[in-house]
């Protein structure tokens, strides 16, 4: 195997270990993490602080008759208990949700799922708090739930959400995409047409830190400091303006450190309203975080949905078309975290890497007394469920045709001159070279060599599958006239400015949650400007401070906010020509650009370093008619389209056929997200995303018992990968840039979650052929596996 | 009630409720937010710190229970501004990405090098199987204990400020285990 380092050759780039632009360089981040001083949401402690918890509903559906808070108010470390009723008269008892539809923030006709908040105590510590909930008393007069979606729009199904008036059932939305008749015309002319129920059980993203937020209300100035766990800062101080009342120049959002986001953190949860609230009414600043439970139990879920596939093709295994229908349960409040005009956020992606005839998707949302959310968990706007769906048809599609699923699929990619690609279902894919990858990670694996030894293993009795899964991701939402959330469109500004000793800040609208922001985009501007990386700063996170974009999630970063930062960086850049024109007495069309400097054409020893530049547009020179003084510039970018990357993953699992259970012995995932800023932050994404992946097919599901109660509350039963889960993953790499973006870069960060589920999945149907196994539904618990060698493979919802 | 035991080699004494969990009386008495708090059920592991120099989970311990212990924080790693080799191993090998387990997997590697100053890789999963990370998928955590087990304090080579990346040496060993192949 050939090992070749990513670094760079070019000396003008710096040292290999030290690259002026793009490498493998250390985290700016990292010294202050290690030292433990890092700044999250817990560690702040304002003057006069108080603490605040919320009383949750123990069951899903049931009207509140009453709230007695006498007991509670009665203890002496109280300050204020906020019920539904309380915010009824602010008119914040509902909040608008980024699906166009509103959330309870406190209960105020009837309880809507378990774990639902209720009240809202305010306390001198964190202890009373707690020890007040208990001291408040509900009386719940309880009605009968609907926790199973397939049962949502019957006609006897309870109507969870009677508040809207009119409302007689569950149907949040119907949508579709592609062409549904010609897709039907294509599938009832095929030679083959493969069927299945593919499910995407509810899962969570459970970041390490949970959510929370201190409050900080100035009663004199009218200015309300708001820190949260947020991965869009900017949205939220828009929203907060829209749902507080308080002018949108008299709210400042500070998003400090984050313990992982994964997509819980991007909408507005009620604990954070109950906290401006409770700032509100104290005169204090209020701090409100969540325990696990309450994380896992009310704030945003991901996946559920009910997929039924189908897939055509010819016999000799052409794939012609495919079509789904998607029954998607929200739960009690349609909270889905997606652009407007995207209930079923880019779902439509489903047509996945393979060149298509028709193809035909529609989707179904339900209510059901579940907590809201849907969209979260590195699932780029549903494309989780899309990569999964199709890449499941495929595998199954193979054994239905006998064919080996990484040759079925090199039959049938879309081909590298076949790019910009535009799909079925109105997709312009921007660039690829899907074989490249496919062989590559054939080659990595060993593939050849892995079938004989399944053969060979078949022999013995022994349970080995292995895997297959190619990817198209659409991550960078996105062009403004396309894409919005709740009426902002999806662009992102940067500012950059370069101060007289050569010096840099830029800042972004986008919120790092541990993806090296801090790094890579100071990588970037050193890339364009020649800067060296250790002295650009990096700011983000506070909204008094940095432009207005969208925030991060979607995998959005490098594709729109890296654009604007590169290209605010070409503004500073062609800034620092006419200066040094001026500085050189020479006419700007006669320098020319070295990373670093612009000098005099056919003399480069007559030129002038940024450093020096950027005194002279601070100091006295006379500046070039039209050319203000300083070093700097600011820009929105608005992207011509999102971005396209793809994967080859290929997973090898051992079942042991007494228990059923799965180890995953190998994952080999070549990714190719175009221009690497850093391989190995790039690197770190993609390990974590297939953990991710590994804890979705074999562990996680949040599921909940006939009476709404929710089973996976807590780390006990919400099974995340630990260590010894997770094989040492073996990674690769091929490089197609984005042709529309600035630095030809494509997002990256939830490639791997995306990807990997399908490969380990279609490794554990591979390894279960013996048993006439042709699908099963995640997750593939040892019980499940064992049920499905016995022949009694089950959905799981 | 009051309460003495040392921390990070300092001796404190406080009055506490106690119900007081240990985790609470380090970040919020204390002021040592480097220990975090991310579950409610003892299976994390971000609130790791050592006691006696073994690991515990501060959560599951009531401060009252630390009363005359010697516990050691994150904050206590580096000695005299110098990096203890797990924190520089951590940063060489990208261990970290939002860094909220860190502490804890930092310190539960201190006290594994401690015992066994050349653990194989299984045996490093194993020490650290109580605690999760959701981000870096494990792999750079296993090459970060290994760097500091392959540069133990004193060797010199670990004596570097925090963000100087000159003296970066590429564990060979490490980097060949996942391959980086490109096309």
């Amino acid at each position: 195997m050939t090992v070749i380092h990513d670094r760079q050759s070019n000396p003008a780039a710096g040292d290999e270990d030290r690259p002026i632009g793009y490498g493998r360089i250390q985290r700016k981040e990292d010294p202050r993490f290690v030292r433990g001083k890092g700044h999250y949401l817990d560690d702040i402690v304002l003057p006069g602080m108080l603490h605040g918890a919320i009383l949750r509903a123990p069951v899903a559906h049931a009207r509140l008759v009453s709230i007695d808070t006498t007991n509670a108010l009665a203890h002496p470390k109280v300050v204020a208990v906020i019920t539904g009723k309380d915010l009824l008269g602010l008119k914040l008892a509902w909040a608008p949700t980024l699906s166009a539809d509103v959330q309870a923030v406190l209960v105020t006709d009837k309880v809507r799922f378990q774990g639902q908040e209720v009240a809202f105590v305010v306390a001198e510590d964190r202890y009373a708090a707690r020890d007040a909930l208990e001291l408040i008393d509900v009386e719940y007069d309880v009605l009968p739930p609907l926790v199973d979606a397939r049962k949502a729009l019957d006609a006897d199904a309870p109507v969870i959400r009677d508040e809207i008036e009119g409302r007689t059932d569950n149907r949040i939305f119907d949508w579709e995409m592609g062409d549904k008749a010609e897709t039907d015309a294509v599938f009832a002319a095929a030679d083959v047409v493969v069927s299945q129920e593919v499910v995407y059980p509810r899962v969570h993203p459970a970041p390490m830190e949970t959510c929370g937020a201190v409050a900080d209300f100035d009663a004199v100035n009218g200015k309300l400091t708001l820190y949260e766990t947020t991965q869009a800062p900017h949205a939220h101080r828009t929203l907060f303006a829209i749902v507080a009342g308080i002018p949108e120049h008299k709210i400042r959002i500070v998003s400090p450190d984050i313990g992982g986001g994964f997509g819980n953190k991007v909408g507005i949860y009620p604990g954070y309203i109950l906290a401006v609230v409770g700032s509100i009414v104290s005169g204090r600043p209020v701090k409100w975080v969540e325990d696990r439970s309450e994380n896992l139990m009310s704030t945003s879920f991901a996946r559920d949905y009910i997929m039924q596939g189908e897939i055509a093709a010819t016999r000799d295994g052409k794939i012609l078309a495919l079509r789904t229908h998607v029954l998607a349960d929200h739960g009690a409040f349609n909270a889905t975290a997606q652009p407007t005009k995207n209930p079923a956020g880019f779902f439509s992606i489903f047509t996945g890497s393979y060149d298509l005839a028709a193809a035909h998707c529609s989707v179904t949302g339900v209510y059901t007394n579940k907590a809201p959310g849907g969209v979260a968990y590195a699932c780029s706007f549903r494309v989780t469920e899309a990569v999964y769906l199709v890449e499941r048809m495929v595998d199954i599609l193979a054994r239905k045709l006998d064919m080996d699923p990484a040759e079925l699929r090199l039959k049938n990619f879309i081909k590298p001159e076949q790019f910009p690609y535009a799909n079925k279902t109105g997709w312009v894919y921007d660039s690829g070279n899907y074989e490249a990858a496919m062989r590559l990670s054939m080659q990595l694996a060993g593939y050849e060599d892995l079938r004989r030894e399944q053969a060979e293993k078949r022999e013995r009795g022994e349970l080995m599958g292995i895997g297959v899964s190619f990817f198209t991701e659409v991550v960078g939402a996105g062009p403004r006239k396309h894409f919005d959330i709740v009426g902002l469109g999806m662009a992102d500004g940067a500012e950059l400015r370069v101060h007289p000793t050569g010096k840099a800040v830029v800042r972004i609208s986008v919120q790092s949650q541990g993806q090296g922001h801090e790094t890579t985009f100071a990588q970037i501007v050193a890339e364009e400007l020649g800067i060296p990386p250790e002295d650009i700063e990096v700011v983000h996170g506070d909204t008094d401070q940095t432009p207005f974009g969208l925030g991060t999630y979607g995998s959005r970063s490098t594709p729109v906010s890296g654009g604007a930062v590169a290209l605010v960086a070409r503004k500073v850049r062609e800034k620092a020509k006419l200066i040094a024109g001026a500085m050189l007495e020479t006419r700007p069309e006669d320098l020319e650009w070295e990373k670093g400097r612009w000098f005099v054409k056919g003399d480069p020893s007559v030129g002038k370093t940024m450093a020096e530049i950027a005194m002279g547009a601070h100091g006295t020179i006379a500046l070039p008619e039209g050319v203000d003084g300083n070093l700097d510039a600011e820009v929105t970018y608005d992207p011509p389209n999102l971005t396209f990357p793809f994967g080859a993953y290929i997973c090898v699992v051992d079942i042991d056929p007494g228990t059923g259970e799965v180890k995953v012995r190998r994952f080999i995932a070549v990714d190719d997200c175009g221009t690497r800023i850093n391989p190995m932050i790039i690197e770190g994404q993609v390990h974590g995303g297939l953990t991710d992946g590994v804890g979705m097919a074999l562990m996680e599901i949040i599921e909940f018992d006939e009476d709404g109660n929710c089973l996976a509350g807590s780390f006990m039963d919400y099974l995340i990968p630990t260590a010894m889960e997770v094989p040492d993953w073996e990674t690769g790499f091929t490089v197609t840039p984005s042709p529309h973006h600035p630095i030809g870069a494509k997002g990256i960060g939830e490639s791997a979650t995306v990807g990997s589920p399908p490969a380990i999945v279609n490794a554990v149907v591979d390894a279960l052929a013996p048993f006439g196994v042709t699908h099963m539904d995640m997750p593939c618990t040892p019980a499940r596996v064992w049920a499905a060698m016995q022949g009694r493979a089950r959905p799981p919802i | 009630m009051q309460i003495s035991m040392t921390v990070n080699g300092a001796d404190v004494t406080s009055e506490i409720e106690p119900r007081v969990l240990l985790v609470h009386y380090i970040r919020e008495v204390l002021g040592l937010t480097g220990t975090h708090w991310g579950c409610d059920t003892s299976n994390c592991g971000t609130c790791v710190v050592l006691m006696d120099g073994q690991p515990v989970k501060s959560c599951t311990v009531l401060a009252a229970m630390a009363a005359g212990h010697d516990i050691r924080t994150v904050e206590g790693l580096a000695s005299g501004g110098t990096l203890d080799p797990v924190q520089q191993g951590f940063m060489e090998e990208h261990g970290l990405q939002c860094g909220f387990c860190t502490p804890g997997m930092m310190l539960t590697a201190r006290a594994l090098l401690d015992k066994n100053p050349h653990p194989d890789d299984a045996e490093i999963r194993q020490a650290i199987s109580g605690q999760i990370c959701r981000c870096t998928g494990y792999a750079t955590i296993v090459r970060s204990v290994q760097w500091a087990a392959a540069h133990p304090a004193g060797s010199g080579l670990a004596d570097t400020a925090a963000a100087d990346t000159d003296t970066a040496v590429p564990d060979v060993a490490a980097e060949t285990e996942d391959t980086e192949v490109k096309a």
